[in-house]
């Protein structure tokens, strides 16, 4: 084997060791070089007038279909967030298991069906894309919220309550910072997912990575198909990779050992 | 300090706590005992409203519990449970410092304050101020949860069976500290246990609960001397009574300082009983006695273990 690696080869190393620097450099060249790779697409597929997207950059695409999944899972995020918090507090809790089968219920529609009820109702664009954006993000980051506020142990619930701390500091000092990993892992889930769903998006008219894929489809273009599925792909993998990330630092308490107790010595106390 | 008198607390119509009247004064270390369910987690919580009572009522410092708001008065009370209590996502700095920044306290003050009280408990500040719960033994996280307990010098500390989880001899190490603390600072401390020789070893007021009523209260000799009813007899241990009696006694009340005899000493702070098993082992009916720095400071004789008890 080779000899251990040190210095600029171990940090190069380490760098390509890692599926984030890859899966986005791969993502911003092929947005802004797709036109490049032309001559492939030819060869591919000979039978093809026009082998490669052209009715709109894809670099323009990936923004509309970026803004499309931010602009919802925001509002998934928040309302899930929220929803699942209400329904972890007294006030809330009898609406729990009503709440819960709700969400279960919304998700065995198929996204398609929501956009083609949803289409007739609002008109086309992206004001139905967004509310069946919006319902399919709700569910895993209400579930991952219920389950981050389940896993904070009731001891820990009570002995904050006993020390002084009122409801709001117990729940942002205590239980949402404990819960933090299991929620992000639910926003995780949401987003991802949503990802691949803005796609039909544009079979109601708005404009995101769906659009080469659906005219492809209708059109016989293999072509356009594979380059909307590659760039959504490597959306989804850049985005999941940046989630892992998130994860490691929210959680970086956890895997802490003895051995960095050292360093942590000059950690403040941490303001309020 | 804290006086019940008449208070209950009903749960799904069953009463958890019936009628309960008790008066704990300041400064003392009263302890709550009694079989799982008797009903002593719910009088500590009412202490600082984390159960509020039914009826009756429930004085702290002269006035009704229900007239403080429940976060002022839980700031004024330490409170401590098992080991699984503390933060785990905090360091033990910010652990101590719950309550201090809870109050708003001046960051070097709290800094100050948590030294200190890591310098109490016997961990080395520069080492575990930035350690975080579960870089910790079991017994360095119950004393943290000590600590945070003591940090804003509360009036009053809560505790429920703290060192329920620890090994004997943990247990036993933090049961001296707790009465070296106690001594220290003249707190008045309520402690919840089920474990008869913590009850004894501890309590200045011992109070045994069952059924969610007072079956007896009183010091630990009482308790052992003049049991009220035969349930009494039984929880204190019918058998080993004699025994227990001894653990009451430390070697230094029965030590003839004029005397000196060979042999491995035993230390003049440990209790008779200690030095019951100490002649049982060693075969001798004397042994010599040092004081807390090692000198020589007498004989204890087998036959002085029977002196009259109080
Ligand atoms: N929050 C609660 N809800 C319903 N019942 C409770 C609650 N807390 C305690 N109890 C009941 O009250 C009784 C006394 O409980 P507790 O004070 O915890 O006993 P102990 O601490 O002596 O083991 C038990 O029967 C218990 O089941
Ligand atoms: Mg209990």
């Amino acid at each position: 084997m080779s000899p251990p690696l040190k210095g600029w080869p171990k940090a190069l190393w380490r760098v390509a060791g890692d599926p984030l620097p890859w899966s986005f450099a791969a993502l911003v060249a092929l947005t802004l070089g797709m036109p490049a790779l032309r001559p492939l697409f030819a060869a591919l597929f000979p039978e093809l007038d026009r082998p490669v997207y052209q009715q709109d950059s894809f670099a323009a695409l990936v923004m509309a279909h970026l803004s499309m999944v931010a602009l919802s899972s925001a509002i998934a995020i928040a309302g899930g967030v929220l929803l699942g918090l209400w329904v972890c507090r007294p006030a809330g809790r009898a609406f729990r298991p009503l709440f819960e089968s709700l969400l279960a219920m919304s998700q065995s529609f198929p996204p398609v069906a929501v956009l083609a009820v949803a289409a007739p109702i609002i008109g086309f664009g992206e004001a139905p894309a967004l509310i069946a954006l919006v319902l399919y993000g709700l569910l895993p980051i209400a579930q991952g919220t219920m389950a981050g506020l389940d896993s904070v142990p009731a001891s820990t619930r009570e002995v904050a309550q006993g020390l002084g701390l009122d409801t709001w500091q117990s729940l942002y000092k205590v239980e949402l910072p404990l819960a933090a990993p299991v929620i992000l892992s639910g926003i995780r889930t949401s987003v991802i997912i949503n990802i691949g769903t803005a796609t039909i998006a544009s079979t109601v008219g708005a404009k995101t990575l769906g659009s080469p894929i659906i005219i492809g489809l209708s059109g016989f273009n293999t072509a356009y198909v594979i380059q909307g599925a590659v760039l959504v792909a490597l959306l989804a993998i850049t985005s999941d990779q940046l989630f892992g990330r998130l994860e490691e630092r929210l959680g970086a308490w956890r895997t802490r050992d003895a051995t960095d107790a050292g360093a942590a010595r000059f950690v403040q106390v941490s303001g309020r | 300090m804290i006086e019940f008198s008449r208070v209950s607390k009903v749960f799904d119509g069953r009463k958890a706590v019936d009628e309960l009247d008790l008066v704990i004064p300041q400064g003392e270390l009263a302890v709550l005992i009694g079989t799982s369910g008797s009903g002593k987690s719910t009088t500590l919580k009412m202490i600082n409203r984390l159960v509020e009572y039914d009826a009756g009522t429930l004085r702290f410092a002269g006035e009704d519990v229900r007239h403080f708001h429940p976060e002022t008065l839980r700031r004024r009370m330490g409170y401590a449970i098992q080991s699984i209590g503390l933060f785990p996502h905090w360091t033990v700095e910010q652990n101590i410092a719950t309550v201090p920044q809870l109050l708003h306290w001046p960051k070097p003050r709290i800094r100050d304050r948590v030294t200190e009280l890591l310098e109490l408990l016997h961990l080395e500040p520069g080492q575990y101020r930035g350690r975080f719960p579960h870089q910790l033994s079991g017994g360095q996280q119950q004393r943290v949860g000590v600590a945070r307990a003591l940090a804003a010098d509360p009036d009053v500390l809560l505790m429920d069976e703290p060192f329920g989880a620890l090994d004997p001899v943990t247990r036993a190490a933090l049961q001296e500290e707790l009465r070296r603390i106690h001594a220290l600072s003249g707190k008045t401390i309520v402690l919840v246990t089920h474990d008869i020789d913590e009850a004894l070893g501890l309590g200045q007021r011992i109070v045994l609960m069952e059924q969610g009523r007072i079956v007896q209260q009183g010091s630990p000799l009482e308790l052992l001397t003049h049991p009220a009813s035969d349930f009494v007899r039984d929880f204190v241990g019918r058998s080993d009574i004699g025994i227990k009696l001894l653990a009451l006694d430390r070697v230094a009340d029965r030590t003839r300082h004029d005397e000196a005899v060979g042999g491995e000493p035993i230390a003049s702070s440990s209790t008779l009983r200690e030095a019951l098993s100490a002649f049982i082992t060693r075969k001798v009916d004397r042994l010599p006695v040092v004081d807390e720095q090692g000198r020589p400071a007498g004989t204890l004789h087998f036959c002085d273990l029977l002196e009259a008890q109080a």
